[in-house]
């Protein structure tokens, strides 16, 4: 009988103390990011450095070294790449990531020597058709980057090597630096 | 009613003319129209602003796109529900189901018939009013339990079934809540028991002595109860029963369904205000009659909606009970505790039979202190959380 009337006073202090806990609710603020219209920036620009999002390649310091085609595990990167006899230059006719088929691993951007092939903060992918999602990177062949002995003077390829090994650094090989 | 339509069809009126049967099915077809029209409208917005509710008590937004700060949500939602297919299973008894929808309808709509919105205002004042609604909602279980059953789907008739069990058993409660309130009166008119309330809080039935006090939380437990609403919506518990009953209804029958949950909220604050709340009365601030009417309405309407308010709040607040749990709430202690505090309503009457003014002053003071307990215990959560402030009710 004693448990009886301890089971009505139970129940009765906790839905009070629930109801007064739920009520200081009503004056927080509501933690929602209305994404993706209602933001003070882009929900791209706030995503770290390290986020794996789509890939993507920057061509000018790409070695044609073709490490990221093999270490793809289900084979979404095909790179077509041929030694110039004359030049004796890497050239590089087809560059092609097929992002329907990508899992965002990141294994292609561990072996990049330089940083070339890495994800973007950008994840908005969604597109109407699968061969849309095919990137082709390489709209007419072009020759492949070679690293020079010393400091990089170029200045248009200079910080994007930079960003590139920075890239590395940060995420490829983490605790390496 | 009749009295207006007697009004109307007198020689000058506008129905002058008309055959008196005529008449009244007129007039009748205009109150059902208004009324309709009047619980759309309720029972839409408040799908919004429980959506709202809900979603601050959550720290989220909830929905606010559809027009300004998301008020025409309930408008989307309708429009997007009847142009659905409206899909019947091949298993299924074709005519019960068909049929469902519209029996829980009638049993939810038939209780509006005896609210008091204002003094006169009211479609029929039966002289067994809260009978007829007690009743008349107790319809809406037919219809459940019959969605249920010829869905011929195993969760639709476990919802079912949860139902019928669930509003039988809280009946007994609530009517017994209703009896405590109806010895004090002396009558089961609505409007003779509002009329037997006074304006001011003290001369409400809620504190004129403990035992209507604790009518008022049974009655109020064993509505939402009988109204399916979370801690008590087994019928359609989503985690283990998919929709319940509601399973195989899609697009307008399913629209139907929702329709009756959410004006269900209100009628059941719209009964609880007019029983303990002193209804639609007003101190006699003006002598315009209509003015008068307008504000005994909006008195009426705000105090019903902040128990719906507190329907929605409660219901952010705990979480379902199980059905064991839910049938020894009702057997072993809503049941008992009514019966007992009934009676001893009828020893206090027998003491008392005009009220006490000591025992009433006593009711107010300790609603007072339990507010400012409870208003004590809000500030103390709030410090406690020390939360980034965000005081309008918009975002």
């Amino acid at each position: 009988m004693a448990s009886y009337f301890q089971n009505i006073r139970e129940t009765l202090g906790t839905i009070f103390e629930g109801l007064a806990i739920t009520a200081s609710h009503f004056v927080r603020k509501p933690f929602t990011l209305q994404y993706p219209d209602r933001i003070d920036i882009p929900i791209q620009d706030t995503l770290p450095f390290r986020y794996r999002g789509l890939l993507d390649v920057d061509l000018e310091i790409c070695t044609g070294c073709l490490a990221c085609e093999r270490a793809c595990p289900i084979d979404c990167i095909v790179i077509d790449a041929r030694k110039d006899t004359q030049t004796r230059e890497m050239i590089l006719e087809r560059f092609d990531i097929d992002l329907a088929k990508c899992m965002f691993c990141g294994l292609c951007s561990e072996p990049c020597p330089t940083g070339s092939i890495h994800h973007t903060p950008e994840f908005e992918g969604a597109d109407y058709s699968l061969e849309s999602l095919v990137r082709r990177f390489v709209k007419a062949p072009v020759a492949a980057y070679k690293p020079t002995k010393g400091p990089e003077t170029d200045p248009t390829i200079g910080p994007v090597l930079k960003r590139g090994l920075r890239y590395l650094d940060e995420f490829a090989s983490p605790g390496a630096s | 009613m009749q009295q207006f339509a007697d009004g109307l069809m007198e020689p000058g009126g506008p129905l002058a003319g008309i055959s008196t049967p005529l008449g009244y099915v007129l007039v009748v077809a205009l109150f059902a129209f208004l009324i309709l029209n009047f619980i759309m409208l309720v029972a839409g917005v408040t799908s919004w602003v429980e959506r709202r509710v809900w979603a601050r008590i959550q720290s989220r937004i909830g929905p606010n796109r559809v027009g300004p700060q998301g008020v025409l949500q309930w408008l989307a939602d309708g429009i997007k529900n009847i142009m659905k297919e409206d899909i019947v299973p091949e298993q299924a008894d074709r005519f019960l189901f068909k049929a469902a929808p519209y029996l829980t309808m009638m049993g939810f709509f038939g209780a509006f018939a005896c609210i008091p919105f204002a003094d006169g205002v009211i479609a029929a004042d039966l002289n067994v009013g809260v009978l007829y609604i007690t009743a008349v909602t107790a319809l809406v279980v037919v219809g459940i339990l019959m969605a249920g059953w010829s869905s011929n789907n195993k969760w639709a008739l476990l919802g079912g079934i949860r139902s019928a069990a669930q509003i039988i058993s809280y009946e007994i409660p609530a009517g017994l809540a209703v009896i405590t309130v109806v010895l004090f009166t002396g009558t089961l008119s609505m409007q003779g028991i509002v009329e037997a309330q006074g304006a001011a809080p003290w001369k409400w039935f809620l504190f004129a002595n403990p035992f209507l006090f604790v009518a008022f939380f049974v009655f109020f437990t064993a509505a939402l109860a009988e109204g399916n609403r979370t801690p008590f919506d087994l019928p359609e518990a989503e985690s283990e029963l998919v929709a319940g009953a509601f399973t195989e209804y899609s697009g307008l029958r399913s629209l139907l369904f929702f329709l009756v949950e959410w004006g269900n909220l209100y009628v059941i604050g719209a009964v609880a205000t007019a029983l303990f709340l002193g209804g639609w009365r007003v101190p006699a601030v003006t002598d315009n009659p209509v003015l008068l009417g307008v504000l005994q309405f909006l008195v009426f309407f705000g105090k019903s909606y902040f128990l719906v308010f507190i329907a929605m709040w409660v219901r952010g607040t705990l979480p379902r009970v199980r059905v064991d749990q839910l049938m020894s709430l009702c057997w072993k202690y809503l049941v008992p505790i009514s019966f007992v505090n009934m009676l001893g309503a009828m020893v206090f009457f027998v003491l008392f039979p005009e009220g006490s003014p000591v025992v009433r002053f006593g009711m107010v003071a300790f609603g007072a202190a339990l507010l400012v307990y409870f208003l004590s215990r809000v500030v103390f959560h709030i410090r406690r959380a020390r939360p980034e402030f965000h005081l309008s009710p918009f975002a």
